[in-house]
């Protein structure tokens, strides 16, 4: 019997893991994938939001604020990259000034520090790539970006390290009250049950399945795709702050920002579908994705696209964060709807979710918490001084398998070794970006997959991208070895 | 601290060439430095046979073409560093510091007198194409599948569409067939292949494997490996023409789209690029913008023939040589400060080489006569495929050569002889054109 | 009188080759620009061949396959032959280049040889 099952191991899910992790209770985390941040948290725009958005006094307000302000001591307790770049909210048009001054009393009402409107010259020497078309902007200088891979799967590890166990390729196929202890029973589809006092659903683009599994308030989650273009990082210093457009006659706007890594990263477009699994790119988002974007900095290189990708929104009907026990089934705790910004506000949902859940529970704080945890040595980013330190320790360090990022044999052997360790080329490239560079694996994914092999003592043909399903061989064209070990090249 | 006479960055066909060379013309501290675990760089992987007809009269595969290099630069015991990584390559006064880093030696500075840039090109991959769809595992560039075949015994798939028709691609179409695979269809953008012509013959037409020119893959299926594409024609502006979509179902796409030379340490260093080849813009001499610093090979611009980055590598080694000797010649003179400026030859103004019609780029960009060899080989490409052409090279107006060529194709690198005297014979050289014209 | 076109494979120039047939029996070549490309036009025709080249597993190597190939030209039909017996030896290393692999393989007279030296590991 657990006391608290987490569905779903994305950034909320692991934040929630860390947060319970506090106190004393036994958590398991149940991830249908094969490794945490799958979903959602994978594929987004990598913004801390400074919170002006949010009509106020909504959760998605309260929580984008208090998660924005928790971010700097996270970062550095749990070791992941975090930069406060400030963002711009531009205006194009005249007629929406009005619109921009209502964005930023929002924001004060929101209680976002430090936002002022820019108008004339100061918007240049702010941002010199933005369009001589811009009229005015927002100025947000608490919004940030963040690695959302490294945000969770530095909570995931620093819940395991608190206890917290963790199921992979769990596929939770239905929810159950137990009949006289206020229990739940959960079944996967592989047959196995689990037994707990509470859940969590931090399930995603899926949270309303669930829910609806357990309590006559029915959820409606639509995906809302959003695609996005990765620029070389030669492009990554167009810009230095997140650049949003007012929403306005062209739709929501699309955002240019540099990433903690260097690169530049449009999008997303947004486009409401029925399909959960519809991560698929389409010519039409692609395009827009650069259209779009050059409204905002018309400098955007066309030829230095890296990579593209799709994200799904986890898009409630009500429109506003689901968080919080439902009312007709005590226990059974919803983290739904988790869309935009969720990212920036899973610290502070974790932090209040978990005190709910330990009040229910009424479960003590742990004298033993470790609130940090330290990521992997980033070759890439050491000073000669650390380098030199991180050789002598292990000469590992110095071979360089992903040449673009310079990611190391060390980190890789790192990223497999730690506690909830990558076990496929993409778990590899989110923890250590190996692969994520400009030719995208082409030259290390032979490496990298022999790395996991030797590592894993796995069958070479079951090294995959994303676990099950995504093998990257087929087969083989050694022969078999002849078990009589004889030199062929001497006996014919 | 050691001084090199020359670091040589990157130990494949031009890096062993350009280092040969140097060693040859009477530079002795030399080092190679290698990022993978033996040297020959990609000819390694490249098991087919067609290399060395020009250098060695004979047809070997690359492997074997690879070897004949490694065995010279062993017999003229040329040090070389295995699986070593340039992390950085930056000025140090007329100096050039090289940042390495391996395993025996942790991190390396080296210093230099002058550097040799042979780091080769990469594939252009799925990103960069921008095709839209699913990202399954399955979607390999070619010269990656080629490396996972041909080295480590191992088969990326069993259905396979081949989207460019690059030479690795048709390599690895014939390949991938003779291991057992399903080639369905090799599909080009362009109305003509970027391709050997003896390639499309013996790796597509001797095993049936259609090729289709003026297609494209539009969208990619599956969620964890690929489970088919689509593929559509396009029109004249490269667009996919609606009505022409066909599902092609396949576990497997290789892509062979393109090489782009691998410049980033160049970049850095402050070598000027250009946009057309990606590559340095070089002198006569090979010699980038940052004297006693070359370029040779793939990273250069992209060959087709292995043979041509030989003979161009020796000559960047030849020219580094020369940089070096005129280096201490000048310091044994004035007993005094080494000059770089000294040994980078006159500052006679260079002669800027420039394209017209169909011809894309040169390498050399421009040429300072003065420095020049007796003859200069200049090598190009043209943009798009021409019949009973001829091709020309101008100094002002007065024609240097001229050549008939009865087909040219922009996968097929060209050149043209300059001869040193019919420069300097022209008086107020402006500038020099290449030029191709159908007769 | 019949003529085929032909791209010359022999090296990678790709001449095209007109080549002339009476009665089955070649009469003339054209388009070549060495007399490689004669020699071509003339086998391609009446007896079209290939030289092959593929892997062969190793044991006890730096590397676990070594690469390989016919050390003359072998008919075009008996490709797939050569490929079977490749795929089925293994040798153990050290491998040089020019080590016989496969004596007259496939009956082709033929032998495989090996185009990379591994050491072993």
């Amino acid at each position: 019997m657990y006391d608290v099952v987490i569905i779903g191991a994305g950034v909320t899910g692991c934040a929630i893991a860390r947060e319970l992790s506090r106190y004393k209770l036994n958590i398991l985390v149940l991830e249908r994938e094969e490794d945490v941040c799958c979903g959602t948290s994978k594929a987004n725009s990598a913004i801390i939001h400074a919170g002006h958005d949010a009509a106020f006094g909504t959760l998605k307000a309260k929580m984008n604020v208090a998660g924005n302000a928790m971010m700097d001591e996270l970062a550095k307790d749990l070791d992941f990259p975090f930069v406060r770049n400030g963002s711009l909210v531009l205006c194009f048009d005249e007629d929406q000034l009005p619109q921009l001054q209502e964005l930023l009393e929002r924001g004060r009402q929101n209680g976002v520090p430090g936002l002022r409107i820019v108008t004339g010259p100061e918007m240049k020497e702010i941002e010199p790539a933005i369009s001589d078309e811009v009229k005015a902007f927002l100025f947000c200088p608490t919004g940030g970006i963040v690695c959302p891979f490294n945000m969770t799967v530095a909570y995931a590890e620093n819940a395991c390290e608190n206890g917290v166990s963790f199921r992979f390729h769990t596929n939770v196929s239905d929810i159950r009250p137990l009949p006289d202890c206020d229990c739940w029973q959960i079944l996967s589809d592989a047959g196995e049950t689990f037994e707990t006092r509470c859940i969590v659903n931090a399930a995603g683009v899926y949270a309303d399945v669930f829910n609806n599994m357990v309590s006559s308030r029915k959820l409606t989650i639509t995906p809302r795709r959003g695609e996005y273009q990765l620029l070389d990082k030669k492009a990554g210093s167009i810009v230095s702050h997140t650049i949003f457009q007012l929403p306005g006659k062209l739709g929501k706007g699309i955002l240019v920002t540099p990433t903690v890594h260097g690169n530049l990263l449009v999008g997303p477009t947004a486009e409401n579908l029925s399909d959960k699994e519809a991560l698929n790119t389409t010519q039409a988002g692609l395009d827009e994705v650069m259209t779009k974007g050059r409204l905002s900095v018309p400098s955007l290189p066309s030829n230095l696209t890296i990579t593209s990708f799709a994200g799904l929104r986890a898009s409630e009907a009500g429109k506003d964060f689901v968080l919080g026990e439902a009312e007709d089934a005590p226990g059974f705790f919803n983290c739904a709807g988790i869309e935009s910004p969720g990212l920036s506000s899973a610290p502070a949902i974790a932090v209040w979710l978990a005190g709910r859940i330990s009040e229910k529970l009424q479960a003590p704080k742990k004298e033993n918490f470790v609130k940090t945890r330290r990521g992997i040595p980033c070759v890439a980013q050491a000073s000669p001084e650390q380098l030199k330190e991180l050789l002598s320790l292990d000469p590992s360090y110095s071979n360089v398998i992903c040449r673009c990022e310079t990611v190391t044999e060390g980190e890789i052997v790192n990223a497999i070794r730690r506690p909830l360790g990558a076990r496929s080329l993409d778990g590899i490239k989110r923890r250590t970006r190996a692969g994520m560079g400009r030719c995208q694996a082409g030259f290390c994914s032979p490496k990298v997959m022999e790395i996991l092999e030797r590592e894993l003592s796995m069958n070479p043909l079951s090294v995959s991208k994303s676990g099950p399903g995504s093998e990257l061989l087929t087969q083989t064209t050694r022969a078999p070895h002849t078990t009589s070990g004889g030199k062929q090249n001497e006996t014919i | 601290m050691k001084r090199y006479d020359l670091i040589v960055i990157g130990g494949g066909p031009a890096g062993l060439a350009a280092a040969i060379s140097a060693k040859k013309e009477g530079i002795n501290e030399i080092l190679i430095l290698e990022r993978d675990n033996e040297l020959g760089g990609i000819l390694n992987q490249c098991i087919h046979n067609g290399f060395g007809l020009h250098t060695f009269k004979e047809e070997l595969t690359g492997p074997e073409y690879a070897a004949r290099f490694i065995a010279q630069a062993e017999e003229l015991e040329i040090p070389y560093k295995l699986q070593t990584m340039v992390l950085d390559i930056s000025m140090s006064g007329e100096d050039k510091l090289v940042t390495a880093m391996n395993r025996e030696d942790g991190l390396l500075r080296l210093t230099a007198k002058t550097v040799i840039l042979a780091m080769g090109c990469r594939e252009r991959p799925r990103g960069a194409l921008n095709i839209p769809g699913f990202r399954p595992a399955g979607i390999y560039t070619a010269g990656t599948a080629q490396r996972l075949v041909n080295m480590d015994g191992y088969m990326p798939g069993k259905e396979v569409v081949i989207l460019g028709s690059g030479d690795i691609g048709l390599i690895m179409a014939r390949r991938m067939t003779l291991e057992g695979a399903k080639v369905k269809v090799v599909a080009e953008l362009m109305p003509y292949s970027g391709g050997l012509q003896r390639n499309i013959v013996q790796c597509l037409e001797d095993f049936d494997i259609p090729l289709k020119l003026s297609h494209t893959v539009i969208d990619i299926h599956g969620k964890d490996r690929v489970t088919g594409i689509t593929l559509a024609q396009v029109g004249p502006d490269k667009k996919p023409i609606p009505g022409t979509e066909e599902e092609i179902p396949c576990d497997t796409l290789l892509l062979s789209c393109g090489l782009i030379p691998e410049n980033e340490l160049s970049d850095k260093l402050g070598v000027a690029l250009s946009g057309i080849t990606s590559g340095p813009v070089v002198n006569e001499s090979l010699e980038t913008n940052i004297p006693g610093v070359f370029a040779c090979g793939n990273v250069l611009h992209v060959h087709d023939l292995v043979d041509y980055v030989s003979e161009e590598a020796a000559r960047a080694g030849q020219h580094a040589a020369r940089y070096v000797q005129k280096l201490s010649g000048s310091a044994a003179e004035q007993s005094g400060a080494v000059s770089g400026k000294a040994a980078a030859a006159s500052d006679e103004a260079a002669i800027p080489v420039l394209t017209e019609g169909g011809v894309r780029y040169t390498v050399p960009q421009m040429i300072r006569p003065s420095c020049m060899d007796d003859t200069l080989l200049l090598r190009f490409r043209v943009g798009s495929v021409f019949t009973d052409c001829v091709i020309s090279a101008w100094l002002n107006d007065t024609c240097l050569v001229k050549m008939r060529k009865k087909k040219v194709a922009p996968g097929e690198m060209q050149q043209l002889m300059l001869k040193k005297a019919d420069i300097l014979a022209v008086l107020n050289p402006r500038n020099i054109t290449i030029k191709i014209e159908e007769a | 009188m019949e003529q085929r076109n032909l791209i010359c494979i022999s090296c990678p120039l790709g001449c095209a080759l007109t080549v002339t047939l009476e009665d089955g029996r070649v009469t003339g070549v054209s388009g070549n620009t060495c007399p490689r490309g004669d020699a071509y036009g003339r086998k391609e025709v009446t007896n079209p061949t290939r030289i092959v080249t593929s892997t062969v597993t190793v044991a006890g190597g730096h590397l676990p396959v070594v690469s390989v190939k016919t050390d003359r030209d072998i008919p075009k039909e008996k490709i797939d032959a050569v490929m079977d017996e490749i795929r089925r030896v293994s040798v153990s290393a050290p491998v040089r280049i020019g080590d016989i692999i496969i004596k007259n393989a496939a009956g082709t007279g033929a032998n495989i040889i090996a185009t990379k030296n591994i050491r072993t590991a």
